[in-house]
């Protein structure tokens, strides 16, 4: 089973990696970018067929080390 | 004093930290590896030293503080035992939830390598005792990620039971934008926990403790340790 965890920064938290990205997005002429915040993917393949168990499994994995949730959000996904 | 200087793979200051612990106590610190599950008998002083631990992977400091010898130290800690952390150290205490708070990029994104000057808020703690409140220091700091942010109640909290130890400031003591050179909350460089027994700081003390350094202003920290610990054994 495959499997996507999407970690992003909260809002209200700054983030300079962001606000470099779209100061090179603007000079490079990309029209239309209003803001931009950068975050992490984790593509995860899982043993077993069990989805409860797996969502479990990616949630404690978020909590416990993927994400330091004093900053950040995640979004764990099946695939 | 019986220190104690854990050793991560990527970290590098491990040595700079036991040479500053031994020159003022005259003791060898132990070098406890990140595998271990146990800190050496008698133990008084954790020290978890600065470098790139895990290579920042993930994040600064995560991988190190989920390593088997932070179980031993947090229950070291939790006992009341001593642990200064230093740069990198700093971020693994944070991460390893022995801090709150966190480490993030610095706010202007670049590495900051040099002398910068710290105020030293108070002198009654085992991490300060070695100066007088309100004394301004001169100490180096080597970070990308060293700007300390927390939600505001916690920073408030921090700011309201004393316990930011060390913050940057000017030459001459005072704290402005232009002193904080990494964008940290209120000019945090260093703060303890509620206890007051885990202290977390971004600047290296221990480059500055000996003349050939061309500075000792950072030998207050750890002889103010090393006379607590005297006295309380």
């Amino acid at each position: 089973m495959k499997a996507r965890v999407t970690v992003t920064l909260k809002s209200g938290i700054l983030d300079p990696q962001g606000k470099a990205i779209e100061g090179a997005l603007k000079s490079l002429g990309v029209d239309g970018v209003a803001s931009v915040r950068q975050g992490k993917v984790f593509d995860i393949e899982l043993s077993g067929a069990d989805k409860a168990k797996a969502e479990a499994a990616l949630k404690d994995a978020a909590d416990k080390l993927l994400a330091n949730t004093v900053i950040e959000n995640y979004r764990v996904e099946l695939l | 004093m019986k220190s104690a200087v854990l050793v991560f793979p990527g970290i590098n200051r491990e040595r700079d930290m036991a040479r500053a612990l031994k020159l003022v106590s005259g003791q060898e610190a132990a070098m406890v590896w990140h595998a271990d599950t146990a800190l050496p008998k008698g133990t008084d002083l954790v020290v978890v030293p600065g470098g790139f631990s895990y290579g920042d992977y993930l994040r600064c400091g995560a991988i190190a503080a989920r390593a088997p010898v932070m179980d031993a130290v947090r229950k070291f800690a939790a006992d009341g035992g001593l642990v200064l952390g230093v740069c990198n150290g700093f971020q693994i205490l944070c991460e390893a939830g022995l801090l709150p708070g966190v480490l993030m990029r610095n706010a202007r994104l670049k590495f900051i390598c040099k002398d910068v000057h710290l105020r030293v808020e108070r002198s009654d703690t085992p991490f300060t005792r070695g100066y007088n409140a309100g004394q301004v220091i001169r100490v180096p700091v080597a970070h990308g990620e060293g700007n300390y942010e927390a939600d505001e109640e916690t920073v408030k909290r921090l700011e309201g039971e004393g316990r930011v130890l060390y913050r940057y400031c000017s030459a001459d003591g005072v704290v402005d934008e232009e002193s904080n050179i990494n964008g940290a909350a209120e000019s945090i460089a260093g703060i303890v926990n509620e206890r007051g027994n885990v202290l977390g700081m971004m600047p290296h003390p221990e480059n500055h403790v000996e003349e050939i350094m061309g500075c000792t202003d950072g030998r207050g920290l750890f002889a103010g340790l090393a006379a607590h610990l005297e006295k309380a054994a």
